[in-house]
């Protein structure tokens, strides 16, 4: 920790726990090469790697926790995207598909993305988990089956109605829908005595956020838990069909390059819950066995589309909670796997995520700019993976071991991006938008939605002139019923490996449709709970 | 001067220069770090585009060096596999044959802003998705290091984070 933040009136508790004795290890300032034993490492601190650290250690297990990131806490957000970025996500929040035509939001820190998310809310959408029932034998998954598992995780994280008033740039979404007929909700959101200052994606300022920083693993360290910061686990060390060790390269203080110290963490069992990208190319670099050449595959990311609008009066983005209101319109009117359907949400607007998200440079752009208290963003998330025309991208390995997603938007998804880009600008216009401007290299404003028909019928949808983006990396390391369609199995273990399991985002079959982390937090909370017992013989406690 | 038509004319041999290039630059810095670093060809490649990229915004004297400064500290603090692509672009464009090759363009700072912009504009609507790529990349380290700079928000009416806990 940094530990620059002397002066804030908010009590600290990462702060408060490491004056009370968490094991907590800086790997970035090892000397020497270390070997630590532990029943159960957790490779990722995440919303899967929080919550079974927790589950697992309420059931006597002694755990050890892996993040490649920092511990920061609440003495460190200070609302700066200029420090946040770097310091808080995967590549400085540039994380890029390997065509860099979307670029990728992730958290990269003790909490993962549940740290630097908007803190939305929602269970596993009925529709999906049928197709997940119906398509890859996930009999188990059914809405009655999860809900008590969502439920323990609702209560756990607070994750509540929202009882503020949405923000201009989220009643924008709302008025607009309503004047064209098209219904919205508000987002449940997991947090406790929020201050609505809407840094959220900056890591919470008044812990009131209830990510896993502040939650399962402060309860995993009381407990007992080992935490490991500033460490990359590079490979699992295979003898036969198990893990015998995890070999952890440790990095240096900006994260950036391994300072050549190495821990070796002896566990009898191990939890990849890196995130989809980070498990599947953690499971890539250790040569898991793989027999159908699934490993990576069918990695989804809720394709987003932006279009920013103008309004005559203040709208102001950066303040209030960020995501408050949604439609699903666009999902429910149409079949699951019929053509491409697009969940309708807000970002938050704040000056560098905004301006390069903004295509255009010189005179254009910083006109754009001027207006940017007065701008409303809307986003249009594809439901991706529930078709042939989406079979999702493919996590693979640079030269240098590091993973990459190769993700092609396909002429089926490119449909989608047409008609959300479309249907966005009808809503802006709706709410009284003075002009909108899809985002796009071509994109132009239109100061009608006649005129933003036409030119975005016209515009050629295409990489790196689209703009596409996303904040919800899911697949990769399937769970299905039959082992020719996933490497996982519906008890969340490695199917080739005695001694492994996946417990995160990249376990799921499909894109969720819909803000994904209750439906991690859920999910892994049922495999953990599965998982304690099988390792403890049933004797489980707490 | 280079017409928009003969760069596109260009574009076949630019992009396969563009693709060979960073294996070509590699090839001449022996022994090159590991890490980015901004070589006094990259920073007159910066300084020339910075302008054209943030346009009207840029008023003080000072304003380009620190964009620049910025830049550089953007770059330090991307894995080292996008700090390499990244000295790979650099490192081509400061070639004088694989410029004038790719943009057409005299010695960056005997560019005229016309002709940067023209450039710049080129690239971001390229046929070839890797020039597109380029050019985004330039566009969000430049433009994004301004609007993270709190001298830059007044002029957007931002506030910045409330001052308490600021």
């Amino acid at each position: 920790m940094s530990g620059t933040g002397t002066t804030s009136p908010i009590p600290d508790p990462i702060a408060a726990g490491l004056a009370s004795g968490w094991r907590v290890i800086d790997c970035a300032t090892l000397a020497e090469d270390r070997v630590i034993e532990a029943d159960v490492a957790i490779i990722g601190s995440g919303a899967g790697g929080g919550v079974t650290a927790e589950i697992l250690t309420n059931a006597g297990l002694k755990v050890v926790i892996v993040e490649e990131g920092a511990l920061k806490s609440s003495r460190d957000f200070r609302m700066r995207e200029a420090d946040a970025y770097p310091a808080l996500y995967q590549e400085s929040a540039a994380r890029k598909t390997k065509d860099k035509a979307i670029n990728i939001l992730q958290g990269r820190t003790v909490g993962g993305s549940t740290t630097v998310n908007w803190t939305s809310s929602f269970r596993t959408p009925p529709t999906t988990l049928a197709h997940w029932q119906k398509r890859y034998g996930l009999e188990g998954y059914t809405v009655g089956a999860l809900a008590p598992w969502f439920e323990k995780m609702e209560v756990r994280l607070n994750i509540a109605d929202w009882p503020t008033p949405p923000n201009a740039n989220n009643d924008l979404l709302r008025q607009g829908a309503s004047r064209l007929g098209i219904a919205t909700g508000a987002i449940r959101r997991n947090v406790n005595g929020c201050w609505n200052l809407g840094y959220c994606g900056m890591g919470c300022p008044t812990n009131a956020k209830q990510s896993m920083l502040v939650t399962t693993i402060p309860a995993a360290l009381t407990n007992g838990a080992t935490l490991l910061t500033r460490a990359r686990a590079e490979r699992l060390v295979l003898r036969g069909d198990r893990a015998a060790h995890v070999l952890i390269a440790a990095l240096g203080a900006d994260g950036i390059a391994p300072t050549g110290r190495t821990v070796t963490l002896r566990a009898r069992h191990i939890v990849v819950a890196g995130g989809a990208i980070n498990s599947p190319g953690l499971l890539l670099r250790s040569g898991a066995p793989d027999p159908h050449g699934l490993l990576g595959q069918r990695t989804f990311l809720h394709p987003t589309l932006v279009s920013a609008a103008r309004f005559a009066q203040p709208v102001e983005g950066y303040a209030g909670a960020p995501q408050t209101v949604y439609s699903d319109h666009f999902l429910d009117t149409l079949p699951v796997d019929g053509p491409v359907g697009y969940k309708l949400e807000v970002p938050p607007l704040h000056p560098l995520l905004l301006s390069t998200t903004l295509a255009g440079f010189g005179a254009a752009h910083a006109e754009t700019m001027r207006h940017f208290a007065r701008s409303q963003g809307m986003l249009a998330l594809l439901r991706d993976g529930f078709h042939d025309g989406s079979r999702g991208g493919q996590v693979r390995l640079r030269v240098d071991g590091t993973p990459e997603l190769d993700y092609t938007m396909t002429d089926y998804l490119w449909d989608g991006a047409r008609r959300a880009l479309r249907t966005m600008a009808e809503i802006q216009f709706a709410a009284g938008a003075e002009a909108v401007l899809p985002l796009h290299e071509m994109g132009r404003h239109h100061t009608s939605w006649r005129d933003a028909q036409a030119a975005i019928d016209a515009l050629p949808m295409a990489p790196l002139l689209t703009r596409v983006v996303s904040a919800h990396v899911m697949g990769g390391c399937t769970m299905a019923a039959d082992e020719r369609d996933g490497v996982v199995a519906p008890d969340g273990r490695y199917r080739h490996l005695a001694n492994v399991s996946v417990h995160d985002g990249s376990l799921f079959p499909t894109s969720i449709g819909a803000n994904p982390q209750l439906s991690i937090y859920g999910i892994t909370a049922r495999l953990a709970s599965g998982l304690a017992e099988q390792l403890t013989g049933g004797k489980v406690h707490g | 001067m280079t017409t928009r038509r003969t760069f596109l004319k260009l574009g076949v041999g630019g992009a396969m220069a563009l693709a060979a290039g960073g294996a070509l630059y590699r090839g001449l810095q022996q022994g090159a770090p590991r890490r980015f670093s901004l070589d006094p060809a990259g920073r007159e490649f910066l300084t020339a585009v910075v302008p054209v990229l943030l346009g009207p915004v840029v008023t003080a004297p000072g304003d380009v060096a620190a964009t620049v400064q910025r830049v550089q500290a953007a770059i330090a603090g991307l894995p080292l596999a996008a700090q390499a692509e990244l000295q790979d672009l650099f490192g081509l464009l400061a070639l004088a044959p694989a410029r004038r090759l790719l943009t057409g363009l005299p010695a960056w700072r005997d560019a005229t802003p016309a002709q940067l912009q023209t450039f710049l504009q080129d690239w971001r609507l390229h046929r070839f998705a890797k020039l597109r790529s380029a050019y985004q990349a330039l566009h969000d380290l430049v433009i994004g290091s301004w609007y993270a700079d709190p001298a830059s928000w007044q002029a957007i009416g931002y506030p910045g984070p409330i001052k308490g806990l600021a």
